[in-house]
């Protein structure tokens, strides 16, 4: 009965609808944008079977479609992300934004279903391109700078990749994107590509850099699909690789400390993504079945309550015209249904029993312990306090409570509080039931998040790290907002490289201007010299002499001739 | 009726019972750690109140971290900006 394509790859409708939403507008946009994902969602849905899309070019295989049940895990969610992304945003106009999003999205999904590194690639750089727009979409000066430093980044992660990919072809003779490795150069080149895009530390200022510049619908985009692709592909290439435990942990705490002290309200969400990816990364690292499912789970509920925040902020972003913790607050006064909407966000993110965070942190705390890793057991706990601090707390915290800034405004317009609805209501359904995510998982695991022990654990963490914050705030020990920039490692190429190249280029450009002014000094001095001795008053050259002087070094001249001649006859 | 409207969290009473009830949760988890028994993992948990303490230290060894982190990289607003930007933008506004 079946007259559908099967074997149509997803991407394929978001890059239609996209060439589409460049010659419509208004309602008709707003349709047919909806349209695509959402029939592009349910086409995946309704999928029977694994499938796999291959054809021989030149001499290799390549696989431009592969559905199995890691791929099709991304796949669901990044439509999710996109209706939500998309819906967010279609009260903007602005044809920019509309069909680089939805080339961005189908990007993300043609990514997560390539089957083969070339295919990848491509979509790789596809990635960067298209969401770079996105930032420079916001169309100030500052954005236009920040777009440009993350897509150079990005680039050249592409550039990077290509390189591995080229060497991994050489030394194994497959195309195919399976296990990779770290046991050869190729592998390592494009750990590093895959590294970059999943922000892991000191590749990650990209992400903290162009993420709070971007518009107030771009960013929503931006959270969910770059680094989420990195996790997948992590997660396909180098499950089980040690090292990835201690980058994930590291990822996990660091942002923490640069989150609580941000004044932006979305660059602390932009931290707070980092440290997300940390757990997810550590999963990767130890891979054993339970932690790569937790791993992927993880992504899957970070992606819909990341978007929920972000799209939260967005709303105070897009209502307020401001989003910093000095100039805004009091907000629940008159968002009340977004601050409602942004806790949830907050309090999946926290990972609050009930709520999509734990059912999925769990599983990879859980391995990590299962495995033996307990300190990075203890420093991930550390960071799962860090999280209700600096995402939890802080965020719903600055913007809807804390000092009431004056500011009266209104809820968000209708389709942006549908949006966040919906993120809302898949945080709690997850959070509630979740076999529904389970399901998806790649792994059969048994695993059961609700125990008394482990519910009654996470509660009493939770709960005393509020308390915590609390108390730091009556003892006023708490860290003010204070209207600042926190220096991170961007700090080498916005900073340091500025001013070695200035000074680099300075020095070169004194040391020329120095060189030439004494080479003609030089050659000045030289031409008074001559000048000097054809004087025709005081010169050397030109003296007068009476004739007999001359007569008088002749002689001189020959008597020595003569005395030399006589003293060596031979 | 004022003038001002006033909201929830406008009254310092509605503040103190949002206070006064996390206190009760946290007094109820800590209670409880000593009535039910737990099927542990790691010797660690069996400390009593672990999660408890760990919470605590951990959220309050985080903030102290900060403000020792904000002592070393924090600069003016225009740090990057002077040298980036043409004219200064100032706040960013959105369209």
């Amino acid at each position: 009965m079946m007259m559908w394509p099967d074997q149509l790859p997803a991407f394929v409708p978001f890059f239609l609808a996209a060439a589409l939403a460049l010659v419509t507008r208004g309602r008709v946009r707003s349709v047919l944008m909806i349209g695509a994902v959402v029939l592009s969602g349910l086409h995946l849905w309704l999928l029977s079977s694994d499938i796999t899309v291959s054809f021989r070019f030149l001499e290799y295989e390549l696989t431009p479609y592969r559905v199995d049940k890691m791929s099709l895990l991304f796949g669901y969610v990044f439509h999710l992300a996109a209706l939500m992304s998309v819906l967010f945003s279609l009260h903007v106009e602005d044809t920019t934004q509309h069909v680089s999003g939805l080339l961005y999205a189908g990007s993300a999904i043609g990514a997560v279903f390539a089957g083969d590194l070339l295919t990848l690639f491509v979509f790789w750089e596809l990635l960067a391109v298209t969401s770079a727009f996105l930032v420079w979409a916001k169309r100030t000066e500052r954005s236009y700078q920040a777009g440009m430093r993350y897509l150079i980044i990005q680039v050249l992660s592409g550039v990077i990749l290509l390189g591995g990919i080229v060497i991994h072809l050489n030394t194994t003779g497959s195309i195919a994107f399976d296990f990779i490795g770290i046991d050869s150069l190729g592998g390592w080149l494009i750990l590093i590509a895959f590294g970059f895009k999943a922000a892991f530390p000191l590749l990650h200022t990209w992400l903290t850099d162009a993420y709070p510049e971007a518009t107030s619908t771009g960013t929503v985009f931006l959270s969910a699909f770059t680094t989420k692709t990195a996790i997948y592909t992590l997660a396909r290439a180098y499950p089980g690789t040690e090292l990835l435990i201690y980058v994930g942990a590291t990822m996990a705490c660091f942002p923490i400390f640069y989150a609580v002290i941000q004044n932006d309200l979305r660059r602390v969400l932009s931290y707070s993504l980092i440290n997300q990816l940390g757990f997810m990364v550590c999963g990767i690292g130890i891979g054993t079945a339970l932690a790569v499912n937790g791993a992927v789970a993880h992504a899957f509920v970070h992606i819909i309550y990341k978007s929920l925040l972000f799209m939260s902020m967005g709303a105070v972003l897009y209502m307020t015209g401001k989003i910093k913790a000095t100039d805004i607050g009091g907000l629940y006064k008159t968002m009340p249904k977004t601050a409602i909407l942004c806790i949830i966000g907050a309090a999946s993110i926290s990972a609050f029993p009930l709520f999509s965070g734990f059912v999925a942190k769990s599983l990879i705390m859980a391995a990590a312990l299962k495995e033996g890793y307990e300190w990075i057991w203890l420093v991930l706990l550390l960071a799962s306090a860090g999280v209700l601090k600096h995402a939890g707390i802080q965020i719903p915290y600055f913007a809807f409570f804390a000092h009431d800034s004056g500011i009266r405004t209104s809820e968000p317009p209708r389709n942006m509080l549908l949006a966040m609805t919906i993120a809302a209501f898949f945080c709690l359904a997850i959070g509630i039931y979740p076999a529904m995510l389970y399901r998806l998982l790649p792994f059969d695991v048994a695993y059961s998040p609700y125990d008394l022990t482990h519910v009654l654990a996470q509660t009493q963490l939770l709960f005393f790290a509020m308390l915590a914050f609390v108390w730091l705030n009556i003892q006023g020990v708490y860290p003010p907002e204070v209207r600042a920039v926190n220096v991170d490692a961007e700090w080498f190429y916005r900073k340091l490289f500025r001013r070695i190249s200035a000074s680099l280029f300075g020095w070169l450009w004194r040391t020329d201007t120095d060189f030439r002014k004494w080479a003609l000094k030089k050659i000045d001095d030289i031409t008074v010299y001559f000048a000097k001795i054809h004087s025709s008053t005081s010169g050397k050259a030109s003296i007068i002499r009476p004739t007999g002087y001359m007569v008088i070094w002749v002689a001189i001249l020959l008597a020595a001739y003569l005395w030399l001649l006589l003293s060596f006859p031979h | 009726m004022s003038g001002k409207k006033q909201y929830f969290f406008d009254k310092p009473k509605n503040v103190k019972l949002v206070l006064y009830s996390l206190y009760a949760s946290c007094g109820v988890l800590l209670v409880v750690d000593f009535v039910v028994h737990r099927h542990i993992i790691h010797q660690w948990e069996q400390l009593l109140g672990f999660y408890s303490i760990y919470g605590f230290i951990g959220c309050t060894a985080i903030v102290l971290g900060s403000k020792w982190l904000r002592s070393i990289v924090e600069r003016e607003e225009d740090y990057y900006d002077k040298d980036e930007l043409t004219q200064n933008s100032g706040d960013d506004d959105v369209a």
